[in-house]
C-alpha cells in the first residue's frame, strides 16, 4: 500500500508543512501500581488506594512489579520494537503536589523498550507508517483537584504511583487526521493485547500532542506541546487550531514560543499554560533505590509466544481469505472482541453474509443500545444460527432485523423466537400463489396499470408481504407475480 | 567551576528553598569553596570506566502484581497539616 | 540500681537469663540516668512509659519461655529510624510532630528479639554532619570532657546522640545509621564500638534516606560481642527494600572469638595523610604490633584513589540528598509555612525547615545533578567511585581485613569547625572510601590522645564478610584493653 502523500497547509503566505509528534501515556492494565501494591482500578474513594510509598513518607522504597514489565515488552513487541535487555530507572525531579516524591520514577537513557513502528489507516484506504522512538516505564502522577475551594487545590494520590507506558512517536506525522489515526491505532494494539483497556475518557489513555510547521524542505520550526488531550475528537480539533495559530502567528512576522499549552474544549483554542519553571530542569540521575532492570531472552521469547495475532495481520487475513472489503476487514480487526466474535460466528459460514450482520445490525443495535461487544446479550453460537435461517430462506431478510432486536431483548435464541412469532418464511409457493391471485382478484385496475408501468409491480409485492405478515419469501413473490401479471 | 548569586538564586529555585539577600554572598563562598574542592575529581582518568550502578552486584528484584496494600487512609493522611475531607490540600494551584 | 545500667548487652542477657534482675529493673535503671543526663542532649523523646510496658511484657515472655536474643535489653534509637507511634524527626524542624503509622525493619527485628525502647536518640539533621552540631534540637554533648574546652566537647557524628548515650551508660546499647563514617567516627571520639555493616546487609525500610547508594543501618556498643549481638538482630534480607540483599544471616556472635592467626591485615599508604596527628599515626603502627602479636601477617597495600574518596563521596551523596529530601514539602506531613501560592509554601517550608547544612548540601546536591553539570561532577564521581571499588577489590585479593585509624583527630570542641564546613568534612576521610565501596568497617576504641581523649581503629572487611571484620574487631579490642569510662560531669 502507497504511503500517503504528506498535506500541505495553505497559509496566508504559502504552504506549510505540519509536523505532529505524539507522547501517549497509556495506564498499564495491571492489579497493583508499578512500585506498590496499592490497587489500580479507577473511581475508588479518595486516597483509599494509596500506599505509604505512594504517600512518599519517610524512609518508603520502591519495589517493581514484574508484570508491569511484562505488560511493556509485550508492549514493544506488538509494536514492533526492540526490547531493551537492560533498563534502568531515573528519577525525574520536579515539584507538584500530586507528585508526592519530589521526583517520579521513569526511564531515561536506557529505556525498556527501542524503535519500533505503527502503520495507520487512513481515508480510502491510505495508509502512514509511524515509527516509534520508545516506550518507557514510568509512575503517573496523582489527581490535582482545583475547583472545590477558592484558596484551596485538594489532592488525591489514587493515580500517583500506578504504572504508565510512555510512548513516543518520532515525529512523523503530518495532519490531524494522522494523529487521530495514530492513537486510534495504538489504542487498538493496546487493547488487543491487554495490556492497557485504553478508556481515554477515564484518562488511562492520554496524549501530549507535539505541534510545529514549516515552509516545505526548511528546517524544522520550533514545536509547542499540546498537553494531555483525552478524546481523538480533541485531538483532532486541537491541532487544527494549533497549526493554525502557529501559521498565522509566523505569518504576522510573530514566533512560536517552546511552551506547553492545554487544549480548551469549550472554547476549541489551546492556551499557554503558566509555567513558574520556564527551564525545565529535571536533573534525571539513576534511582539508587533501584537496580539495574535485566531481562532474558527467555523472558522476552515467552511473552512473545503468548502474542494474539495483531489487527494488522487479522485484517490482511479476513481479505486474503474471507473476500471481506478493506473497510468491513479493518472495522473488524479494529478491535479484539470484534474480531474474535467475528471469527466465531464466520466458521462454516458465508464470510460476507455473516461481515454485512456483524457490522451492519448487530454493531448497529449495540451502538444504539450502548452496550460494547464484550457485553453483548447475544452469544455467537445465536448468530450464527440466525444467519444460517437466513440463508436457508427459514425466515426473511427483513424478519431477521425483527428476530435480532428480540434476541437482544431476551436473550432467547432465534430458533425459539421464530416459533413462538410464527416468523418462519413461507416459501411453499402454493401459499403464495394463493395470497398473489387474492391481491390480483382484489385490485384489477391495479392489474391493468401495470402492464404500463411495470414498476407498480412492486405495490403488488409490498400488498403480498402485507397479507402474508411479511413472511413470503420475497424472491418467490416476484418469480410468481410476474408469471400472474404477465410481466 | 564556581557559581554566581545569579546561579545560587537559581538552584535555591530548583530546590524550591526560599533564600534572603543577605543569605546569598554567604552562601556564593561556601558553595564555591566546595566546588572547588571537588574539582580535583577532573585530575582522575574515567575512560571506559563505567559509573557505579550499584555496590551489591545483583539486579532488580520483582514483585508479584498482588494487591497488597492501601485501604489506609488514617495512616496516609494523619500527619498532614491540612487534609479535609480526604484530601491533601494546599494554597490552590493555577495551572 | 546503678550497677545494672553497668552492664553491657552480654552481660545483661546473662543477668536476665539467672533472674539476678528483671528487664523492668534494668530498664528502670536506664530511665534514672538518661533522665539525669540531660546536659548532654544525647536523646531528642525519651519513653519512659513505653519503655517499662514493653520491658514488663518481656518479663512476661521470659517466664512463659520465650527468649529472643535481645530479650529485655533497653535500647537508645537513633532519630532516624521511624518507629510506630512515636515521633520521629531525623532531628528536623521539617518534620516536626511527625508520627509514623510505621515501624522501620531494623527496628521491628529488634522488638522483635525482644528488646526494649529506651527512647530516639539525638543526630546530625538529616544524618548530614559529623559532629552532632546541626540538629534542631541542638547539639550533643560527648560525654568525655575536657579542660578548657567550655561548650563541650562534639561526640562526632551523624550518630552524635547514639554514641553519647553507650558511653555514657544510657542505654545497653544503641542503633546508629553510617552513610559516610556516622556510627564509626562518633564511635571512635566516643570510645565506644560502632560497626557499618555491607550495604545492603541491613534494609533501609523505614529510615528515613540521606544518600540512597550509601546509607546502612549498623549497632553502636560497649563491646565488640555486643555489636555482633546486635547485628544479628538488625540485618536480613527485606523484600520492601530492593538494595536488599537476599543471603543468609550468620552467627555473628560466634564468629568474634576466632582469632586473626593466619589472617592477613593490610594497611594502605595512602591512608597516611598530610598533617596528620603524630599520635594517630603511632595508635595505628600500634594497632598493627598487636595484630602482628597474635599471628596475623600485616603488609602495606595500595589504594590509589583514596585521596579522591571524600571529593566523591561530598558529590553523590548530596546529588542523591538533594531528591530525598524533596518530599519534605509541607503537604503531608511535618512542618508547613504558609506562602503566597504553593511554590511560596514550598519555599517558605523549606527554608525554615531545613538547617543550614542540609540546605547546603542540597544546593550542592542540585546543581551537581543539573543540566551541564552533571557529567562533569555526578556522572565523574560515579566513575571514580568504581575505580576506588575496584582498588579495594584488587587489595582485598592479597588481605583478609585493612586496618586503618578511623578518625583523623579526637573529639573537637563545639562551635569549633562551625564556621567551615570544609574542615568539617575532612573529619570523614578514613571512613568514606568504605562507605563508596559499601564495604563493612568496624571502629573498635583502641587508646587515648594526650589531651585525655578516645581514638579508635578502624578494620574494614570484604563484602558480607562481617563475620572476619568482628573477630578482627575483637582481637583488637582484647589487646587495646581499653577500659576508660568518661566520668559522670553531666549527672544533675
Amino acid at each position: 500500500m502507497a504511503e500517503a502523500e504528506a498535506k500541505l497547509v495553505e497559509g496566508a503566505t504559502g504552504s506549510w508543512e505540519v509536523i505532529i509528534g505524539i507522547e501517549c501515556h497509556a495506564q498499564v492494565a495491571s492489579n497493583s501500581k508499578l512500585f506498590s501494591g496499592a490497587a489500580t482500578e479507577f473511581g475508588a474513594d479518595p486516597n483509599s488506594q494509596v500506599s505509604l510509598v505512594d504517600a512518599a513518607m519517610p524512609g518508603m522504597l520502591p519495589v517493581l512489579n514484574e508484570y508491569c514489565v511484562e505488560q511493556a515488552v509485550r508492549t514493544g513487541l506488538g509494536l514492533n520494537s526492540a526490547i531493551n535487555k537492560q533498563s534502568v530507572f531515573a528519577r525525574k525531579n520536579y515539584f507538584y503536589p500530586d507528585l508526592p516524591q519530589g521526583y517520579q520514577i521513569s526511564q531515561f537513557e536506557l529505556p525498556i523498550v527501542g524503535e519500533g513502528e505503527i502503520v495507520l489507516d487512513l481515508a480510502e484506504g491510505a495508509q502512514r507508517t509511524v515509527g516509534i522512538e520508545r516506550l518507557h516505564l514510568e509512575q503517573d502522577a496523582g489527581k490535582s483537584i482545583h475547583d472545590q475551594d477558592p484558596a484551596l487545590s485538594f489532592v488525591d494520590l489514587n493515580r500517583s504511583g500506578v504504572a504508565l507506558m510512555e510512548i513516543v512517536s518520532k515525529p512523523d506525522m503530518r495532519s490531524a487526521e494522522e494523529a487521530q489515526a495514530f492513537l486510534k491505532k495504538l489504542r487498538t494494539i493496546v487493547r488487543y493485547l491487554g495490556t492497557c483497556d485504553g478508556n481515554m475518557e477515564q484518562g488511562s489513555m492520554r496524549g501530549d500532542i507535539n505541534v510545529s510547521v514549516r515552509r516545505p524542505g526548511e528546517e524544522l520550526g520550533t514545536r509547542a506541546e499540546i498537553k494531555n488531550v483525552n478524546s481523538f475528537r480533541f485531538v483532532g480539533q486541537a491541532v487544527e487550531y494549533e497549526v493554525g495559530r502557529q501559521i498565522d502567528l509566523i505569518e504576522d512576522g510573530g514566533e512560536v514560543q517552546q511552551e506547553t499549552r492545554l487544549f480548551d474544549p469549550r472554547s476549541g483554542e489551546t492556551r499557554s499554560m503558566r509555567s513558574k519553571e520556564e527551564a525545565h530542569d529535571y536533573r534525571y540521575f539513576p534511582d539508587p533505590d533501584l537496580l539495574p532492570l535485566v531481562l532474558t531472552d527467555e523472558f522476552i521469547e515467552g511473552i512473545r509466544a503468548t502474542l494474539p495475532v495483531m489487527p494488522d495481520q487479522k485484517k490482511a487475513r479476513f481479505i486474503e481469505q474471507f473476500g471481506l472489503k478493506p473497510y468491513d476487514a479493518g472495522v473488524l480487526a479494529g478491535d479484539k472482541a470484534s474480531s474474535d466474535f467475528f471469527e466465531k460466528v464466520v466458521e462454516g459460514r458465508d464470510p460476507r453474509l455473516v461481515a454485512n450482520w456483524v457490522t451492519g445490525e448487530f454493531f448497529g443495535s449495540l451502538n444504539k443500545l450502548g452496550v460494547e461487544i464484550e457485553d453483548a446479550p447475544i452469544s455467537a453460537d445465536n448468530l450464527g444460527e440466525l444467519i444460517d435461517m437466513i440463508s436457508d430462506d427459514t425466515i426473511s431478510g427483513r424478519n431477521a432485523k425483527d428476530v435480532l432486536d428480540i434476541m437482544l431483548e431476551t436473550g432467547d435464541a432465534p430458533g425459539k423466537i421464530v416459533e413462538e412469532e410464527g416468523l418462519k418464511q413461507v416459501t411453499d409457493t402454493g401459499a403464495i400463489e394463493a395470497i398473489v391471485d387474492e391481491v390480483i382478484a382484489q385490485n384489477p385496475d391495479k392489474v391493468a396499470e401495470v402492464k404500463e408501468k411495470p414498476k407498480l409491480a412492486g405495490w403488488f409485492v409490498g400488498q403480498v408481504m402485507k397479507a402474508s405478515q411479511g413472511k413470503a419469501n420475497p424472491a418467490a413473490v416476484n418469480k410468481i407475480l410476474a408469471e400472474k401479471l404477465g410481466l | 567551576m564556581s557559581v554566581d548569586a545569579a546561579t545560587v538564586r537559581k538552584i535555591a529555585t530548583l530546590a524550591r528553598i526560599a533564600i534572603k539577600d543577605e543569605e546569598v554572598p554567604p552562601l556564593v563562598g561556601e558553595l564555591n569553596q566546595i566546588l572547588d574542592w571537588v574539582e580535583q575529581l577532573g585530575e582522575v582518568d574515567t575512560d571506559g570506566v563505567m559509573p557505579m550502578t550499584s555496590v551489591a552486584d545483583i539486579t532488580a528484584p520483582l514483585r508479584t502484581d498482588a494487591i497488597t496494600d492501601g485501604q489506609k487512609e488514617a495512616a496516609v493522611l494523619d500527619n498532614a497539616p491540612d487534609a479535609r475531607e480526604g484530601h491533601f490540600t494546599v494554597p490552590k494551584v493555577v495551572e | 540500681m546503678s550497677q545494672l545500667i553497668d552492664l553491657d548487652i552480654a552481660g545483661a542477657r546473662d543477668a536476665l537469663a539467672k533472674g539476678e534482675c528483671s528487664s523492668e529493673e534494668l530498664t528502670n535503671g536506664y530511665l534514672e540516668a538518661i533522665d539525669a543526663a540531660k546536659a548532654l542532649n544525647a536523646f531528642i523523646t525519651v519513653l519512659p512509659g513505653k519503655a517499662i510496658e514493653m520491658a514488663k511484657e518481656s518479663d512476661v515472655r521470659r517466664k512463659a519461655g520465650e527468649v529472643g536474643a535481645l530479650e529485655g535489653i533497653p535500647l537508645a534509637i537513633k532519630d532516624l529510624f521511624c518507629t510506630e507511634g512515636v515521633l520521629t524527626t531525623a532531628a528536623s524542624h521539617i518534620l516536626d510532630g511527625f508520627t509514623p503509622p510505621y515501624e522501620s525493619t531494623v527496628t521491628a527485628n529488634l522488638w522483635g528479639q525482644g528488646a526494649v525502647l529506651l527512647g530516639k536518640t539525638n543526630l546530625d539533621e538529616f544524618a548530614m554532619g559529623s559532629s552532632n552540631e546541626t540538629s534542631y534540637y541542638g547539639p550533643v554533648r560527648n560525654p568525655w570532657s575536657m579542660e578548657g574546652a567550655a561548650d563541650g566537647l562534639v561526640p562526632g557524628g551523624s550518630s552524635g546522640g547514639s554514641a553519647a548515650a553507650v558511653a555514657a551508660n544510657l542505654c545497653a546499647g544503641a542503633t546508629g545509621t553510617d552513610t559516610g563514617g556516622s556510627i564509626r567516627q562518633p564511635a571512635a571520639l566516643t570510645g565506644t564500638v560502632g560497626m557499618k555493616p555491607t550495604y545492603g546487609r541491613c534494609s533501609r525500610w523505614g529510615t528515613i534516606a540521606f544518600a540512597s547508594s550509601l546509607d546502612q543501618a549498623g549497632p553502636m556498643t560497649r563491646t565488640v560481642r555486643d555489636a555482633a549481638i546486635m547485628l544479628g538482630a538488625m540485618a536480613g534480607h527485606d523484600a520492601k527494600d530492593s538494595t536488599s540483599i537476599d543471603t543468609p544471616v550468620p552467627d555473628y556472635e560466634a564468629a568474634i572469638e576466632g582469632g586473626v592467626n593466619g589472617l592477613t591485615i593490610g594497611v594502605p599508604e595512602e591512608y597516611r595523610v598530610d598533617g596528620m596527628p603524630k599520635e594517630i599515626e603511632d595508635l595505628w603502627h600500634q594497632g598493627i604490633e598487636w595484630l602482628k602479636a597474635q599471628g596475623a601477617e600485616v603488609k602495606t597495600v595500595s589504594l590509589e584513589r583514596t585521596k579522591y574518596a571524600l571529593p566523591t563521596y561530598y558529590i553523590v551523596a548530596p546529588a542523591e540528598a538533594s531528591s530525598n529530601l524533596a518530599r519534605y514539602d509541607g503537604v503531608r506531613y511535618g512542618l508547613r509555612v504558609p506562602g503566597d501560592d504553593i511554590t511560596g509554601m514550598y519555599e517558605n517550608t523549606r527554608a525554615e525547615g531545613f538547617g543550614a547544612e542540609v540546605k547546603r548540601r542540597i544546593l550542592i546536591g542540585t546543581y551537581v545533578l543539573s543540566a551541564g553539570y552533571y557529567d562533569a561532577y555526578y556522572l565523574q564521581a560515579q566513575k571514580v567511585r568504581t575505580l576506588i571499588a575496584q582498588d579495594f577489590a584488587e587489595a582485598f585479593v592479597d588481605v583478609d581485613l585493612i586496618l586503618t585509624p578511623t578518625a583523623p583527630e579526637p573529639a573537637f570542641g563545639i562551635g569549633s569547625k562551625t564556621d567551615d564546613p570544609l574542615s568539617m568534612y575532612l573529619n570523614d576521610v578514613f571512613t568514606v572510601p568504605a562507605s563508596l565501596a559499601g564495604l563493612p568497617g568496624i571502629s573498635v576504641p583502641a587508646g587515648m590522645s594526650a589531651s585525655g581523649l578516645p581514638l579508635g581503629l578502624q578494620l574494614i572487611g570484604k563484602a558480607f564478610d562481617e563475620e572476619t571484620v568482628l573477630r578482627g574487631g575483637y582481637a583488637l579490642e582484647q589487646a587495646a584493653g581499653f577500659s576508660g569510662k568518661p566520668s559522670p560531669w553531666w549527672r544533675s
